[in-house]
C-alpha cells in the first residue's frame, strides 16, 4: 500500500555549508504554515463524519433530545467548526493533545504505549529489508543478465505486486495453519500479538519469535523496492571511469566493489530510504491490525472506527511531520554525501 | 536519374513512411514477451468481469443456506463463502467494482494532474508556485490515513450517489484526490524543458495561441511518461482500493470487490476455509503483477532513447 519514494517535494537543494542552514532554517519554517493547513483540513474532514462521541448514546433509550442537547453542550460539541479548530489549536500549541473520547486517556500516553512496539516493527523491518536487498542487489547488478539476476528481478517485481495484507493472511495460513512444530505440535510462529499468552515482561527470544511473522509481511514491499533500487544505482556507477581506474590499478574486484562503487550507489539508497520512513506507519497499519500488534497503525484503526478525533488528529499530524522531516533530511543527506550535487 | 538518388533511397523512404510510431511502440513493445503477456492476461481478466453472467450460473448475492462453505468443487470451483453464495461468482463480479474503481480513479487522477502540471509548467510564476505548494501539501499527507478519514466522511455524507453499489463513487473520488501529484510532476517537468524548444518557437510564430500549443504542440511529446506513470497507477490503485475495502473503509458489502471479500478472510481462514482467503487476494496479486509488467513493457517500448 505504501507509495515507494512517496516524496521528495522540493526540487531545489543547497549549496554550500553556510546556505546549507539557511536553507534548513528556510524548510523548516515552510514547513509550519504546511503543517496549518494539513491540520485545517483533517480537522474539517473529521469534523463532517458523523458518529464521534454522541453517536454511542443516540441508541440510549434513557437519553431525551433535551440529556443529548446538554451533553453537546457539555462537551462543546454544538459550536461552530472554527471555533472548535481555534480551541484544538491552541491547546494543541501548548502541549495539550487532548484525551481520546473512547478510553478518556490523554492522546500522548495512548501515542506513547503504542509507539515503541511500531518502532521495533519498523526497525526490523528494515533491517531485513535493507541486510537482504542491498546484497541482492548488488550481485544481480555485477551479474546483470545471469540466471541469478533474472531470479532475483522477478522475485522482486513479485515483492512489490503482492498485496500486503493479503500477504500477511498468506503467511498466516503457512507457517500457523499448516506448518506445526514438530516437537510440539503447536504452530510453527505464532499467528498474533508480542507475546506468548499469560507471559509478562519482556523477552528478548519470544519477542523475536513473535515478530518473525509481521517482519517478513512488512519488509516484503521494503525488499523488492530496495533491491531493484541498489540493483540500477549500481549498475548506474559500475560503468563509469573512475570504476575502470579504480581496476586497472590493480584492486582486488571485491574492493572496487564494496568501496569505490557502493560508496556512490549508496548515496540514493539512503535518500529513498529516508523519505520511505515516515510511510511506514501506513503498511504498519496492516501488519499491526492482522497480528494484533498493538501499535500506532492498530490505534489508527480502531480511533477511525469510534471517530476519536483528538487521537485521530495527533497520529495524522505526527506522521506528517515525520514525512516533512524526513523529506529535508534527505535533500540534505544528498546534497551532504554527494559533493558533485551544486543544485542552484 | 537525379543526382540525388545517391542519397535519396526512394524503396527506402517508402518503407519508412509506412512505419508510423505506433508500429515503432508496437514493434518495441511486443519484444517484451512477459509484458505482451500479462496484456493478454488483464485482457482477459476485464473480459471475464465484464462478461461475468454469461460466465457463471450463480448470482452473486444471492444466499443460500444449503450450500455454506463448500470447500473448491466441480460445481463450485473457488467454494462457497459463509452465506452459501458462490466464490467464483462474486470474484467475477468483484473484479468488475475493482478494475473499474482501479481505472476510473487514475483517469481522473491523471486528468487532474495533467491539468496542474501542464498550468504550472506552461504559466510558470505564481500560477507554477500555486500548483507545486498544492503537490507539495498532498504528498505531505500520510497517504493511507488521509485515505481512511476521507472514505469515512464521504461514506458518511449526506449525498445518494455516493452511497449507491457500496459507495463505489466515494472511493473512486478519494483514490483519485490522493493520486494525481506524480503526474503533476512529470507534465510540469517535461513542459518546463519542452517550451523552451524550437518547434514551439516555430509554432508561435505561425500564430498559435497558448491553448493550441498546449494541447496540440506540448501535450503529445508529453504522453510517454503520461502514460507509463497512469499504467502502473492503475496497478496501485488497484491495491489502494482491496486495502481500505479489506480494513472495512472501502466498498461496502454486499457489493462485492476483490478487497472486501478478504475482509472476513482471517476468522474464515481460521476456521478452516481457507480458500476464502486465498482466491480474492490471488486475483489482486495476478493483475497487479500483470499490469506493472505492461507497464515495464510501455516504459521500454516508450523510451525516445531506443527509437530507431
Amino acid at each position: 500500500m505504501k507509495e515507494a519514494g512517496q516524496g521528495d517535494y522540493h526540487s531545489v537543494r543547497p549549496v554550500g555549508v553556510m546556505k546549507m542552514t539557511q536553507y534548513i532554517i528556510r524548510r523548516l519554517l515552510g514547513a509550519i504554515p504546511l503543517l496549518l493547513v494539513i491540520s485545517v483540513i483533517v480537522f474539517v474532514m473529521i469534523q463532517l463524519t458523523p458518529g464521534g462521541p454522541m453517536a454511542a448514546f443516540e441508541e440510549n433509550p434513557n437519553m431525551t433530545p433535551e440529556d443529548m442537547a446538554r451533553l453537546e453542550e457539555q462537551l462543546g460539541l454544538n459550536q461552530p467548526i472554527h471555533v472548535k479548530y481555534y480551541h484544538w489549536l491552541m491547546k494543541m500549541l501548548q502541549g495539550d493533545w487532548g484525551y481520546s473520547m473512547t478510553t478518556k486517556r490523554p492522546v500522548l500516553t495512548e501515542i506513547a504505549d503504542r509507539l515503541p512496539n511500531t518502532l521495533q516493527l519498523m526497525f526490523a523491518a528494515y533491517l531485513v529489508a535493507l541486510g537482504v536487498a542491498i546484497p541482492i542487489g548488488i550481485i544481480s547488478a555485477i551479474k546483470q543478465y545471469t540466471l541469478f539476476d533474472h531470479i532475483m528481478t522477478t522475485l522482486a517485481f513479485i515483492g512489490q505486486a503482492i498485496p500486503i495484507f493479503w500477504f500477511g493472511l498468506v503467511l498466516i495460513i503457512i507457517f500457523n495453519v499448516w506448518l506445526k512444530n514438530p516437537a510440539t505440535g503447536k504452530p510453527l510462529f505464532p499467528g498474533g500479538g508480542m507475546q506468548t499468552y499469560g507471559t509478562t515482561g519482556f523477552h528478548l527470544w519470544d519477542r523475536l519469535y513473535h515478530l518473525i511473522l509481521p517482519v517478513t509481511m512488512l519488509s516484503m514491499f521494503l525488499m523488492g523496492s530496495y533491491t531493484r533500487y541498489t540493483r540500477s544505482s549500481m549498475l548506474d556507477v559500475i560503468h563509469l571511469d573512475y570504476i575502470r581506474t579504480a581496476r586497472s590499478k590493480g584492486l582486488a574486484e571485491r574492493v572496487v566493489i564494496l568501496r569505490h562503487a557502493l560508496k556512490n550507489a549508496a548515496i540514493p539508497i539512503v535518500t529513498i530510504v529516508a523519505l520511505d520512513l515516515p510511510g511506514l506507519f501506513g503498511g504498519a497499519l496492516f501488519t499491526e491490525t492482522i497480528f494484533s500488534w498493538p501499535g500506532i497503525g492498530r490505534l489508527f484503526f480502531r480511533a477511525a472506527q469510534r471517530v476519536d478525533y483528538p487521537l485521530l488528529m495527533a497520529i495524522v499530524l505526527i506522521n506528517a511531520t515525520l514525512i516533512i522531516l524526513f523529506n529535508l533530511l534527505a535533500d540534505v543527506l544528498y546534497a551532504y554525501l554527494d559533493p558533485r550535487i551544486k543544485y542552484s | 536519374m537525379s543526382p540525388t538518388s545517391l542519397y535519396f533511397d526512394e524503396e527506402l523512404a517508402a518503407e519508412t513512411y509506412h512505419r508510423t510510431l505506433w508500429d515503432i511502440y508496437w514493434g518495441q513493445f511486443h519484444r517484451h514477451h512477459l509484458a505482451v503477456a500479462s496484456a493478454a492476461i488483464v485482457l482477459l481478466m476485464v473480459l471475464l468481469a465484464v462478461a461475468a453472467p454469461l460466465v457463471t450460473k450463480y448470482e452473486p448475492d444471492k444466499v443460500d443456506f444449503t450450500t455454506r462453505y463448500l470447500a473448491p468443487s466441480a460445481a463450485h470451483i473457488m467454494g462457497t463463502d459463509g452465506l452459501g453464495r458462490d466464490e467464483f461468482t462474486r470474484i467475477l463480479f468483484g473484479g468488475r467494482i475493482s478494475i473499474a474503481v482501479g481505472l476510473i480513479a487514475t483517469t481522473l487522477g491523471l486528468i487532474f494532474g495533467t491539468l496542474i502540471g501542464a498550468l504550472g509548467g506552461f504559466y510558470g510564476g505564481w500560477v507554477d508556485n500555486l500548483a507545486m505548494r498544492l503537490t507539495d501539501l498532498m504528498l505531505a499527507l500520510p497517504r493511507l490515513f488521509v485515505l481512511i478519514i476521507m472514505t469515512m466522511m464521504l461514506r458518511n455524507a449526506n449525498v445518494p450517489w455516493l452511497q449507491s453499489s457500496g459507495g463505489i463513487a466515494a472511493i473512486i473520488l478519494v483514490i483519485a484526490t490522493l493520486s494525481w501529484m506524480t503526474v503533476a510532476r512529470l507534465v510540469r517537468g517535461s513542459f518546463l524543458s519542452l517550451k523552451e524548444k524550437e518547434f514551439i518557437e516555430a509554432a508561435r510564430a505561425q500564430g498559435a495561441g497558448n491553448s493550441r500549443i498546449i494541447w496540440k504542440h506540448l501535450l503529445p511529446n508529453a504522453m510517454s511518461p503520461i502514460i507509463v506513470a497512469g499504467t502502473l497507477r492503475v496497478a496501485s490503485s488497484i491495491i489502494t482500493e482491496a486495502g481500505l475495502s479489506f480494513l472495512g473503509f472501502g466498498v461496502q458489502p454486499p457489493t462485492p470487490s476483490w478487497g472486501n471479500m478478504l475482509q472476513n478472510a482471517q476468522d474464515e481462514m481460521l476456521k478452516g476455509h481457507l480458500w476464502l482467503a486465498i482466491f480474492p487476494g490471488l486475483m489482486i496479486f495476478i493483475i497487479v503483477i500483470a499490469v506493472n509488467y505492461v507497464g515495464d513493457g510501455l516504459r521500454d517500448a516508450l523510451d525516445p532513447r531506443k527509437l530507431q
